[in-house]
């Protein structure tokens, strides 16, 4: 069955104060699937996801050429305004970041910049978005405790409930669980799963098992180039490239 | 040859020595004034008028006086001074002009009061015929802690957690909206910190009062009335050697509020660490 | 429901941003308006190079105050830079971090308290020893050197401290492996390391001393006479200001600004120092 494409991204280019870090990128995204990128550390796997939401547009030693079209439309558009562009595209960190301020108060950040103001409203997004990050359970008894206060995974797991809230179309994930303990690495990896059906995510890794657990596409970043991307079970157990086969195998990297 | 260890102990026990005569000297001077002034201090001194240029009464008036000078300085001088701030760190990278504007505070910053006294005098008092006044002296005194706000303002702004703006914009908010949500909030403390600096320095301002706000003793009625702080009244006191008794009392308030504003900035910054770290 | 966009909060952040240079330019230009075409009518040299001040006489030279100035700020620097050194030393390699958080708040304090409670303690303390014990009207540049030292202390100390904490612990651990002891490594490399930042910071203790008005009206005796000996009474271009500024009037408050034009290049001239020395600073470290 062929996907609807949600990011169709062509032949993208990014400059970073002179240094040429994401080379002729051409990929399509499909809608409600996961897409897990992997590669080693510095292969340009953060930047190309943070092109997608605009993000490097804060560095003025940026430059990015090639088109990426969200459900056909250019990004990079003159029109396209970047803060609008965000609200449908969440993202979670790499390390949790939890602003200082209550859980409730987190959670409610992205809806009330939105202009969200009715209190039943906004209580009924937390409560959503907590749960539909399987953090309800845990935290429904103290929403007004600071989020520093949670553990990790919790406070990682607050972040994805933090970015639903905003009820994106995309979810974008820097390694989410690069500091988490399995346990929580598996219960993100749980509501990743059941979250695809309404969202499209894309996934950043460094771990390979991670992205053959969960994902449905596999993309293989190295040395700032695209250097394979297909269905997950293809690209782990016949991959094309050699580098791919040697990254996988944990030759290097 | 001496033996190092030897010259170790000598070199730490004199660094030790200089050490203890700098704090003795500031346990020194608050003891000295407390000492001397404390017990001339009651309720009654506080709030009631002086008498006869001050030789006897209270310092009610002059309480009045700085209260009203330092806090209009203040609510002046800190818009100016956090939206530089915010400026130079959110809304721009490095750049000549950055480097100018900040080049123009540490300018500022180095203007001696008296300066800043002619100033207020020719330009507030003078030129814009505003005279002796309450005005003219806060006007005059938010000048001079311009440059403090700016610079602690900028540091408290530099310490906020970059990540915390990229999930502020990540979550859809504007420049202005992570700015007033984000940015400013968790640099608050340190925002205060400065601005209670700049109120200890307002309040034992001295030369720039006397030639903006002048020294009347009258309680003022409009923005446009002289007045006299607390330092113009010790230092005519203590000048004109009208009554050194009145003038040890003067100078113990005056520590005390110096005291209190040291000790609330520093509880802040402590709470400010605290939250940082955990 | 926005009151103000994206777009006018910038442009008010920028006219915001550039309060800091209005106020200097204001200051600058109001005080050498004032200033300047006074010193151009009385001659650069009247004005400087004699010591003849008397206003009513019509006669403005200030260079009794001059030496008086530059006298209180040597001693200053006498008094104070030693003390703020050791201590900089003692509190940055000496002493655990938990202590730093008391004595540091204790060094600030000491920079709040005001400077006329400082002049105060000058008059009621320090002079009448001085006169006591060592000779002299008391009210004198000793007595101002003295006062002014403990008043820059906080100045040196605080920019010192920073500086010596900014140097890499790699220069120590460099000479501790060569068997260095603890003073040895301070001597040998990390004092020269931070020489720049702790040069900037009695630069601009300078620049606090010779700018100091209300201790010095009160402790230095302000005789308008060129001092002969520590012991001398002394007035210096700031107290000239005060204390006359009052009833001046006319040429004689012209005469006042100029003495002010006077002390700002002075100043000027000792903040370009500082700011290059932090450039060494910043750029070694």
């Amino acid at each position: 069955m062929e996907d609807t494409v949600k990011f169709k991204i062509e032949n993208l280019n990014v400059y970073w104060s002179g240094s040429h870090v994401l080379k002729s990128i051409s990929m399509d995204i499909g809608a409600n699937k996961i897409l897990g990128i992997i590669g080693p550390s510095g292969s340009g796997k953060t930047v190309f996801l943070r092109t997608l939401n605009r993000l490097n547009d804060m560095e003025l030693q940026i430059r990015i050429e090639g088109g990426v079209l969200l459900d056909g439309k250019d990004i990079f558009a003159p029109g396209m305004d970047p803060v609008m562009l965000r609200k449908k595209i969440g993202m979670v960190f790499a390390l949790p970041i939890p602003l200082p301020a209550s859980i409730y108060n987190n959670i409610i950040y992205g809806p009330s910049l939105s202009g969200i103001t009715n209190k039943n409203r906004l209580d009924e997004i937390v409560v959503k978005s907590l749960k539909s990050a399987f953090l309800w359970d845990e935290v429904k008894d103290r929403l007004k405790t600071s989020a520093m206060r949670l553990s990790g995974g919790q406070q990682q797991r607050l972040c994805l409930a933090r970015t639903l809230a905003m009820e994106p179309e995309v979810i974008l994930l820097d390694e989410p669980c690069s500091g988490l303990d399995p346990i929580s690495t598996t219960q993100i990896e749980y509501a990743l799963k059941e979250l695809k059906k309404n969202y499209t995510i894309v996934l950043v890794t460094n771990n390979t098992k991670q992205a053959a657990r969960v994902a449905d596409n596999t993309a293989f970043f190295l040395m700032n180039e695209l250097i394979e991307y297909g269905p997950t079970g293809t690209i782990f157990t016949v991959p094309g490239d050699i580098r791919t086969m040697d990254y996988i195998t944990g030759r290097f990297g | 040859m001496i033996n190092p260890r030897f010259t170790q102990v000598i070199a730490v026990l004199l660094l030790a020595l200089a050490t203890l005569f700098t704090l003795a000297i500031l346990v020194f001077i608050i003891g000295f004034i407390l000492s001397k002034g404390l017990a001339h201090v009651d309720i009654d001194f506080i709030l009631s008028n002086p008498e006869d240029m001050g030789r006897a009464g209270g310092i009610y008036p002059t309480i009045i006086g700085t209260l009203i000078l330092s806090t209009l300085s203040i609510l002046i001088a800190a818009p100016f001074g956090i939206g530089t701030a915010v400026f130079l760190t959110e809304y721009t990278r490095e750049s000549r002009v950055t480097r100018i504007i900040r080049f123009g505070a540490d300018c500022l910053a180095g203007i001696p009061s008296i300066i800043f006294g002619l100033f207020g005098f020719i330009f507030f008092v003078t030129t814009l015929g505003m005279s002796w006044s309450i005005l003219s002296g806060s006007l005059t005194l938010a000048f001079m802690i311009l440059p403090t706000i700016i610079r602690t303002s900028e540091e408290a702004i530099k310490s906020v957690p970059y990540a915390y703006r990229d999930v502020s914009f990540s979550l859809g908010a504007t420049l202005w909206q992570t700015v007033r949500k984000v940015v400013l909030p968790n640099a608050l403390p340190g925002i205060l910190t400065g601005i209670m600096l700049s109120l200890g320095r307002s309040i034992g301002e001295t030369a720039v009062v006397i030639f903006t706000a002048g020294s009347s003793l009258r309680t003022p009625q409009s923005l446009f009335d002289s007045i006299r702080t607390m330092s113009v009244h010790f230092y005519i006191l203590a000048r004109e050697g009208l009554s050194n008794e009145k003038a040890y009392a003067t100078a113990t308030v005056l520590i005390i509020s110096i005291l209190a504003i040291n000790l609330i900035s520093y509880w802040l910054m402590i709470r400010f660490i605290s939250k940082r770290s955990g | 429901m926005k009151i103000f966009g994206e777009n006018s909060i910038k442009n008010l952040l920028i006219v915001i941003a550039f309060s800091a240079l209005t106020a200097l330019f204001l200051i600058l230009a109001f005080i050498l308006l004032e200033g300047l075409p006074f010193i151009f009518n009385i001659g650069i040299k009247n004005f400087l190079l004699s010591s003849d001040w008397q206003p009513m006489a019509g006669k403005y030279g200030i260079f009794a105050m001059i030496v008086g100035s530059l006298w209180v700020t040597l001693g200053a620097i006498i008094v104070g830079v030693p003390l703020g050194l050791a201590g900089a030393i003692f509190l940055a390699e000496f002493l655990p971090r938990w202590m730093m958080r008391i004595i540091k708040p204790a060094i600030e304090l000491l920079a709040g308290i005001p400077s006329v409670v400082y002049g105060f303690i000058g008059v009621m303390v320090l002079a009448p020893l001085i006169r006591d014990y060592i000779g002299g009207p008391g009210l004198s540049i000793m007595a101002a050197s003295i006062i002014l030292g403990i008043m820059i202390l906080p100045t040196i100390l605080s920019i010192s401290i920073d500086s010596i904490k900014a140097v890499p612990q790699s220069y120590r651990e460099g000479a501790f492996s060569l068997g260095a002891t603890h003073w040895q490594t301070i001597h040998m490399a990390t004092l020269p390391a931070a020489k720049s930042g702790i040069i900037a910071g009695i630069i601009l203790g300078l620049g606090r001393a010779i700018g100091e008005t209300m201790a010095v009206i009160m402790v230095a005796g302000n005789a308008v006479i060129l001092p002969g000996s520590p012991l001398d009474s002394v007035r210096t271009l700031t107290a000239n200001i005060a204390l006359e500024m009052g009833y001046a009037t006319g040429m004689h408050r012209q005469a006042l600004f100029a003495t002010g034009v006077v002390l700002l290049l002075i100043i000027m001239v000792l903040n370009y120092a500082a700011t290059i020395s932090i450039r060494n600073m910043n750029r070694k470290v």
